[in-house]
């Protein structure tokens, strides 16, 4: 048990390594002189020159890459072109958004998603479960963008149910914090909820094809029984691991949606960096992205440990 | 089975007591729209009385698993539908019955156990908590008198230490064991009757021989009916007083026991009960003079595992084998499951490189060669493996397979062809059917295809991985048959790899036999069945069923 | 001897059924989501490749004198040889006074080639790689330790990371966008790749001395085709939505093209008043994405019902 934690621990390592690797490797390979391209069309020589320095790029590769991460270690993810300040001053101003949204997004998929997708296997071939596929694929297939302006137009616009955009932080009150953040929430977690009750009908129904169940059956034991008791708890591991794998969608859907919704979160950051070839504060999104996607993931390999005791012997 | 009694006065007692527990009358299940046949089971009766062990027997398709599941009303969610008839249990019929009241019945008035033991316990629950189950649902017991009842259960169906068997999950537990625990959870509120669908199938012979005879004994103690599915005849002479033969779903012979074994009346239970290999081995000519044409020294097998923590695990598969094989001659090696013989098979075939010893065929060691230098023998070493349905390469024609290797040593597609065409003859198919596709045959046929491939190979040594193992009966018999005229016609060496005794004695000039990766005993098929020196060895011929049967020879 | 645990053994033995590719398509279209999805790609693709005959203007044209006109509205344009004629804007124009109509159709075909192009190539690339990973041990473990680092880095993202750094054009949104889908497809060959390899007709290629590339191509390979077709079809469907959502942010296709995203792009800043610029190419946009996954869900449960549990 507790190797396979620490195992599981370790084995984090060389991929943020690689993800280090490759985020650093994406300006250097990048055809051309990366500081022209960075400094854009109207740059003069000298401001070429200066964010050459600043890159570290009159130096060899190897020393670059070493310096780079030895900076990142220390918690230091540079400083932005654009905004002029610490790139880590700038996350921190902007986390509290991002993170609510996130949050409240996972809230609403694992209590939405997970009863849809058991009801749909448990109904399989009815109208229920036909609704439950439809509805999945139809969330998959609506650009997260076009819904967020959807759901703008009627609920805000046209109903005058929520504001339009915009974020309260949670100091000014729970109920602006709620009203700015349930309809952003919700669109993000359409998307996430076609996958998670897609997955988890699945695997309920392949579980429900295990020769267990027929002997749960066999003990004359109900249905709910047989569903809550034995097939879900079987099934929770690829639910788990997919509400992890969905993270990817959450962080990419968080990057489209603060755009729509006009929040100031490290999503609408990394777009905003993008527009101006911020490329410190671009590599430092990524990494922190993908960071919080392998650690979750992480957690998400140790619940296993809980989930399921064969990993425990 | 009804008694015939001449005394007025105790017949209505006597009726009382020996009324059947199950009787079905006149049941069909209807299998769904566009199968091969309209019923899954067709019009079927049957009686089971208390201590009375009913045996439905039949090949894989018969229907006598269908039956099973429709008694215990298991068949819901399938497309399977009961059309026709009655199962009267305690006064009721069971295909009327609200599903409340079927559920209320199950493992309190029967109960039921699977084939594969395996996967029919639920993997994250401890055994403990399952069995429980079964005490939480039907009755009303606190925790204490639960566990007090779990744990004289287990004793009862022979498991040592019933705390840790309770505590543990499936997983740490053998075949063996986790049967004793279905069972211990089927029969825990004693119920008055069992079905057991061929609950010793997936087990080794000598863990089998111990379930049969827990099961009898439970059965004599409690005074318990019980219906039994199985394909074996060895199992049916064990244990049934009253055997039904199914075939396609409707009953061709019913019967007592010994009636139904020894004086087999329809043509088909004959022919099923002739095809039951028989445990005494021929007597064969010895190949003394012929050549040896494979002989491995010592050979092991250890796979290294190595955790990030801990120290590496060594698991030894295979341990100072030495065995040889002459041209013209069968050696049969026997084992049960873990004990190295598919190792053996698969090193000697270098499908995969054994860690030590050697193997010498034909004079030279090829347990070291690889890639270019192993070409040349790899054609004259064949193998035949256990699965007909994954052996050959479903997208392609069988044609193809079998000219595949021949072409690959230049040998003009023309030529191989034709030779292909011999073979499917020598081995019982229509020549014209090689560009046909592997689906459009039977699980037989395809081993026969797989034998002819090999055979186009012309090798000097080929070996059978369990080349009977997943078929019918019927079918076994004429692939074994298959086998022998291929040995006596292509005069090559053979290894058959099995873990069938009454298959080796069948086809074996010489047997080995296995456990924990090494030979504990080798000598001529004779010598070994019938004078084994090994304790082990005899362990394992005593638990062949109903051994001193003489199926074949009816 | 090991009867089937499938309690209708009677149907699974021995009645051997030859699955024709019709059978196999007509199974496929009885279904009646794979019929709407087929039709409607059917269609964007008609729409798309037949632009210019469908009473379309030039998509990049501005016209000053009709901006943010409602769907519906007639102006009068030049009809080139001095005189002019008026013209409908079914879907209305946008601030510049371009066309939506047109713009959408002409959009159609950036997102097709782009979903098409992303399709082929991370296929392409991802079953090359799979293979050589699944055998060739060494590379193996090298290409995974670099997939999983692709993979921990969430697609949009990395799809930005390359675009923002490389010129503005079509040919790099395509690269930027399949850079994340390859490690997925490589995963999925190589796990058909490794399972297959134990396959016994796989060793008993092996035991009449097929070599090892020829095993790869004759017995391995078409393992994989019908996994890859349904991945494929994935592939196409996220590709057209990762390309719409990187112009949508400023990010793809230079703004002048027009692609959906650009025209949901340009319609943000009025779309509380005009909401229709924003509309069309959404609906668009969902309906051909739609169609795409209605034709690969059917795709997947016909022709590898395992791949069912994937994502």
């Amino acid at each position: 048990m507790a190797a396979f934690v620490i195992r599981r621990i370790l084995a984090t390592i060389p991929v943020l390594g690689m993800v280090a690797v490759i985020v650093f490797l994406i300006l250097r390979l990048t055809p051309g002189d990366p500081a022209t391209l960075l400094a854009g069309d109207n740059a003069t020589l000298a401001q070429i020159e200066e964010i050459r320095r600043h890159l570290g790029l009159d130096r060899s590769i190897v020393v670059q890459f070493v310096s780079w991460i030895g900076h990142l270690l220390r918690g230091d993810f540079g400083e932005s072109f654009f905004f002029k300040m610490p790139v880590a001053a700038l996350i921190a101003d902007r986390i509290q958004p991002t993170l609510s949204l996130a949050l409240m997004t996972l809230i609403f998929t694992i209590v939405i998603a997970v009863p849809m997708g058991v009801i749909a296997a448990n109904r399989r071939g009815t109208w229920v479960d036909h609704a439950v596929m439809t509805f999945s694929v139809g969330g998959f297939s609506i650009p997260v963008f076009v819904l967020g302006y959807l759901l703008i137009y009627v609920f805000a616009i046209r109903l005058n149910w929520f504001p339009v955009q915009g974020f309260k932080s949670f100091d000014a009150g729970i109920r602006p914090f709620l009203s700015h953040l349930l309809l952003p929430s919700l669109t993000l977690s359409v998307v996430y909820i076609a996958l998670v009750a897609r997955i988890a009908r699945a695997s309920v129904i392949e579980v429900l094809n295990e020769d267990y169940i027929r002997t749960a059956y066999s003990k004359g034991l109900t249905n709910r029984v047989v569903l809550t008791q034995h097939a879900l708890r079987n099934a929770a591991i690829p639910i788990v691991t997919v509400i992890g794998m969905g993270v990817a969608l959450l962080i990419g859907g968080a990057v489209v949606i603060e755009s729509v919704y006009n929040i100031p979160g490290l999503g609408r950051l990394t777009v905003d960096a993008v527009l101006s070839r911020d490329y410190p504060t671009i590599q430092a999104m990524v990494l922190l992205f993908s960071f919080i996607y392998v650690m979750i993931n992480m957690l998400v390999d140790l619940s296993y440990a809980v989930l399921d005791p064969r990993i425990r012997y | 089975m009804l008694d015939v009694t001449t005394n007025p006065e105790s017949k209505a007692q006597r009726a009382q007591q020996d009324e059947p527990i199950l009787t079905i009358e006149g049941l069909s299940v209807a299998l769904p729209r566009g199968a091969d046949r309209p019923f899954a089971v067709e019009n079927l009766d049957l009686e089971i009385h208390r201590k009375e062990t009913v045996c439905i027997v039949g090949e894989s398709g018969s229907g006598k698993s269908v039956t099973a599941h429709t008694v215990m009303g298991l068949i819901g969610a399938t497309q399977l539908k009961p059309v026709a008839g009655r199962i009267m249990f305690d006064g009721a019929d069971l295909l009327q019955m609200p599903p409340d009241r079927l559920r209320a019945l199950r493992c309190v008035g029967l109960s039921m156990i699977f084939q594969e033991p395996m996967t029919a316990l639920n993997p994250i629950m401890t055994c403990g908590a399952q069995i429980d189950e079964v005490l939480r649902w039907h009755t009303d017991l606190n925790a204490t008198a639960r566990h007090v009842a779990i744990v004289r259960m287990l004793e009862e169906v022979n498991l040592p230490d019933p705390e840790r068997i309770m505590a543990a999950i499936p997983q740490q537990l053998s075949g063996g064991q986790r049967q004793r625990v279905l069972i211990a959870m089927a029969l825990i509120l004693h119920p008055a009757l069992l079905i057991a669908d061929e609950p010793t199938t997936a087990l080794d012979v000598t863990t089998q021989a111990q379930i049969l005879r827990l099961l009898k004994n439970i059965q004599q103690n409690r005074g318990m009916g019980m219906l039994f599915i199985t394909h074996d005849f060895g199992v049916v002479a064990d244990i049934a007083d009253h055997v039904i033969v199914m075939q396609h779903g409707r009953v061709v012979e019913a019967g007592r026991a010994e009636d139904v074994l020894l004086r087999p009346q329809h043509a088909y239970t004959q022919a099923l009960i002739r095809a039951v290999p028989n445990p005494k081995p021929k007597s064969r000519v010895e190949r003394q003079d012929a050549p040896v044409v494979l002989a491995t020294s010592d050979l092991g097998k250890t796979y290294a595992t190595r955790p990030l923590f801990g120290a590496p695990r060594k698991i030894t598969a295979m341990h100072g084998v030495s065995l040889e094989v002459r041209r013209g001659e069968t050696l049969g090696i026997i084992g049960e499951s873990g004990s190295g013989k598919t190792t053996f098979a698969r090193s000697v075939s270098r499908l995969i490189e054994p860690s030590s010893g050697a193997i010498m065929f034909e004079g030279t060691n090829i347990g070291s060669l690889n890639g270019e230098a192993l070409r040349p023998y790899r054609r004259q070493i064949q193998i035949v493996f256990q699965d007909p349905y994954r052996s050959l390469n479903p997208r392609r024609k069988i044609g193809d397979s079998i000219v595949e290797g021949p072409v690959n040593y230049g040998i003009g597609r023309v030529e191989a062809i034709d030779r292909a065409r011999q073979l499917m003859t020598f081995v019982s198919l229509n020549p014209e059917a090689l560009d046909r596709y592997p689906h459009q045959f039977s699980g037989g046929q395809r081993q026969r295809i797989c034998i002819a491939r090999a055979l186009a190979m012309e090798p000097t040594l080929l070996i059978a991985d369990e080349a009977v193992s997943a078929l019918d009966v019927s079918v076994q018999a004429q692939v074994l048959e298959l086998l022998n005229r291929v040995r006596r016609e292509f005069d090559l060496a053979m290894l058959f790899i099995t873990h069938d005794l009454r298959v080796a004695a069948q086809v074996c000039d010489r047997v080995a036999v296995m456990s924990k990766g090494e030979v504990v005993e080798c000598d001529s098929a004779q010598a070994i069945f019938q004078r084994p020196q090994h304790a082990y060895t005899r362990s394992l011929l005593d638990a062949i069923p109903a051994r001193h049967w003489t199926f074949g020879e009816m | 001897m090991t009867n089937s645990l499938n309690v209708a053994p009677a149907m699974v033995v021995e009645t051997p059924t030859k699955r024709a590719p019709s059978a196999l398509l007509r199974g496929l279209f009885q279904n009646p989501a794979a019929t709407i999805g087929a039709t409607l790609l059917v269609l964007i693709i008609l729409v798309a490749v037949l632009a210019p005959y469908l009473g379309t203007l030039d998509p990049t044209a501005i016209d000053p004198a009709s901006r943010n006109a409602l769907p519906g509205s007639v102006s009068t344009l030049d009809n080139g040889v001095g005189g002019e004629r008026s013209y409908t804007h079914w879907m209305g124009t946008d601030s510049l006074g371009r066309d939506i109509y047109s713009r959408v159709l002409y959009g159609g075909r950036v997102s097709l080639i782009v979903g098409l192009s992303v399709a082929t190539l991370s296929l392409g690339f991802g079953l090359l790689i799979g293979l050589v990973a699944g055998y060739v041990r060494w590379v193996d473990a090298v290409v995974m330790r670099i997939m999983d680092g692709l993979m921990a880095i969430p697609s949009i993202l990395l799809a930005i990371a390359l675009v923002s750094l490389s010129s503005a054009g079509l040919g790099n949104v395509v690269v930027a966008i399949t850079i994340p889908e390859i490690p997925r497809v490589v995963r999925l060959v190589r796990a058909i790749v490794l399972s297959a390899r134990q396959e016994p007709y796989v060793e008993a290629a092996i035991s009449v001395g097929t070599r090892t590339p020829m095993i790869l191509f004759r017995h391995i390979l078409p393992n994989t085709i019908a996994p890859l077709i349904v991945q494929g079809t994935y592939v196409f469907g996220s590709a057209i939505l990762l390309e719409a959502i990187l112009s949508f942010l400023g990010a793809g296709t230079p703004p002048e093209h027009p692609t959906w995203g650009n025209i949901i792009a340009d319609g943000r800043a009025l779309f509380r008043i005009y909401p229709h610029t924003l509309l069309f190419p959404g609906i668009f946009l969902a309906l051909t994405v739609l169609g795409v996954n209605l034709l690969g869900d059917q795709l997947r449960d016909t022709l590898d019902p395992r791949l069912a549990k994937r994502i």
